[in-house]
């Protein structure tokens, strides 16, 4: 059963093509994961999803509705987390703040503290830092943030874009479990990643993506063993 | 009478600092056409009590909502635009009305226009009535921003300000926000305005020139934007600047353009912003004083 499905999509900053008929598919329940080099396109990519980014052709159905030119805000009430890149926590706001913030689409204040009770079961460094500014927390714990306000929205569909960035390599491995937890207990996620090797080890499948072109897709464990994967993102 | 009529004066500033706050303090919006929504205001009223002879108290709510449909119609047109492009676009909605202003017959074109003084219960309105006006208008003002700053409403400005795209990643329809914004300020700047028309009994088109939309951004700017004190306080400091420094006559642009300066470069979140130098000697004080107290209690307990 398809979650999100990207058909032939193409995506320009002016007159630079930047995506090249792409076309990505994620089933329910599975761990989906983008990787490539810098500048491939990845981030414009999850952005397009997300609907941060207006797409020039193609079309992006999720869970069976049409959201190609649906607002972010909509598609966030649809069940579409997004954890961007650089995590872009809400700096002047406290931690709790910032995970109010990720419930706004919920009125329901029960459901809604339930849910941020939920995310600090998951981090219990946030419950402990809840009243201070987000921006005086260190990189890994704004992550953290960033995971968590993504998460009191329930999302149904995850994107995640380069947990890894600027992170201290245990914090990496801490983020990659975490994700793979959220996977587990039922979220649909797609990950986009430079960090190939780590995200490799999670995934279901995964597409390599190189200069706006879709060039292998295949099971994560195949790609594992692939040749080309190997020599330019496994460093093997 | 002198005090009271700058009294009145510094109160219209703090109002108009207190709305263009709204927008550029609270949403993170740069906006810098104010004075026109404070002319559309003025010249509304006037309209109102002057040509038409309606009662200034129903022109005042009357002014309100002109203006903040102008501004929502305004602001749905250019606040898709961000940071320098909106500075520019309402610079530019700051010309085209004072020219509208300069230009129509109905606003007395380049005359003028003069406004009849308000009556308050068969009474000729006076200084003192509007000083007391104007305070209300003011205390009303916070009250309200306060009450916003708590709500979802608030928390939302506050994320688009700090992070647009992740606040709309997180189901938040920035541009509706925006344009809310827009309104409540543009709004409360237009009350301000019929206030201001009806105090002076004579508008000119001039009065709303982009300099004014510079002067209230100044006055938030130098408090401490995105606080209330700030703008209050940016507002009667900057409204009574002029006065005070009317003893170097021809010179007392020079001394205030330089303040303007220095502030900027040495104090850019405003005198009573976040971590301002004032604000980290205050909260010194005040931990002084807690400690000396606690020190005393303990001392008794001992």
């Amino acid at each position: 059963m398809s979650m999100l499905s990207l058909v032939d999509v193409e995506i320009s900053y002016g007159q630079m093509e930047v995506i090249k008929k792409v076309s990505i598919e994620v089933n329910k329940g599975e761990l989906v994961s983008v990787i490539g080099p810098n500048g491939a396109g990845k981030s414009t990519l999850i952005k397009a999803i997300m609907g941060l980014k207006d797409i020039k052709s193609g079309k992006i159905m999720y869970d069976g509705i049409d959201i190609t030119v649906m607002p972010a805000w909509e598609r966030a009430g649809l069940g579409i987390g997004y954890v961007p890149e650089g995590r872009r926590v809400f700096g002047n706001l406290t931690v709790e703040e910032n995970l109010k913030m990720g419930c706004y689409k919920v009125k329901d204040n029960n459901k809604n503290k339930n849910n941020i009770n939920k995310v600090y079961e998951l981090f219990p460094r946030l419950f402990e830092r809840k009243n201070q500014l987000a921006k005086t927390m260190s990189g890994g714990e704004q992550q953290m943030l960033a995971i968590g306000r993504a998460l009191v929205l329930e999302p149904k569909l995850l994107l995640i874009d380069e947990v890894s960035m600027g992170l201290m390599p245990i914090m990496v491995n801490t983020c990659f479990k975490i994700i793979k937890d959220l996977n587990d207990s039922g979220i649909t996620v797609l990950v986009v990643e430079q960090n190939a090797n780590k995200v490799l080890k999670i995934a279901n499948r995964g597409y390599v993506i190189e200069t706006g072109h879709i060039v292998i897709e295949d099971t994560a464990e195949n790609l594992r063993s692939n040749d080309v994967v190997k020599k330019a993102y496994l460093g093997s | 009478m002198y005090f009271t009529v700058v009294a009145v004066n510094v109160g219209i500033f703090v109002l108009l600092a207190l709305s263009l706050n709204i927008i550029i303090g609270y949403a993170g919006q740069s906006a810098m056409g104010h004075a026109a929504f404070f002319g559309i205001g003025a010249y509304t009223s006037a309209l109102m009590t002057s040509t038409m002879g309606i009662s200034f108290w129903i022109s005042l709510p009357v002014a309100l909502i002109v203006t903040g449909i102008i501004g929502a119609v305004l602001g749905l047109i250019s606040i898709r635009l961000k940071d320098d492009f909106l500075a520019i676009t309402t610079i530019g909605i700051n010309f085209v009305v004072v020219a509208i202003f300069q230009y129509s017959e109905i606003f007395g074109a380049s005359l003028g226009m003069t406004v009849s003084k308000p009556l308050f219960f068969g009474v000729k309105m006076t200084a003192p009535m509007y000083l007391t006006l104007i305070f209300i208008l003011i205390v009303l003002t916070c009250l309200f921003i306060n009450k916003m700053n708590k709500s979802w409403f608030g928390l939302a400005l506050a994320s688009i300000r700090n992070d647009e795209m992740a606040a709309s990643s997180l189901g938040i329809d920035v541009n509706k926000y925006k344009v809310l914004a827009f309104t409540l300020g543009t709004a409360i700047a237009g009350l301000t305005g019929a206030v201001y028309a009806h105090f002076m009994t004579f508008i000119y088109s001039s009065d709303f020139a982009f300099i004014v939309s510079i002067s209230i951004i100044s006055m938030v700017v130098v408090g401490g934007i995105g606080t209330i004190k700030g703008a209050i306080f940016g507002a009667v400091l900057l409204g009574v600047a002029p006065e005070l420094f009317r003893f170097l006559a021809d010179y007392r642009m020079i001394v205030y353009g330089g303040l303007l300066v220095l502030m900027m470069r040495f104090q850019p979140q405003g005198l009573l912003g976040d971590n301002s130098f004032i604000m980290r000697n205050i909260s010194k004080i005040f931990a002084n004083i807690k400690k000396q107290k606690g020190g005393g209690q303990n001392a008794g307990n001992a």
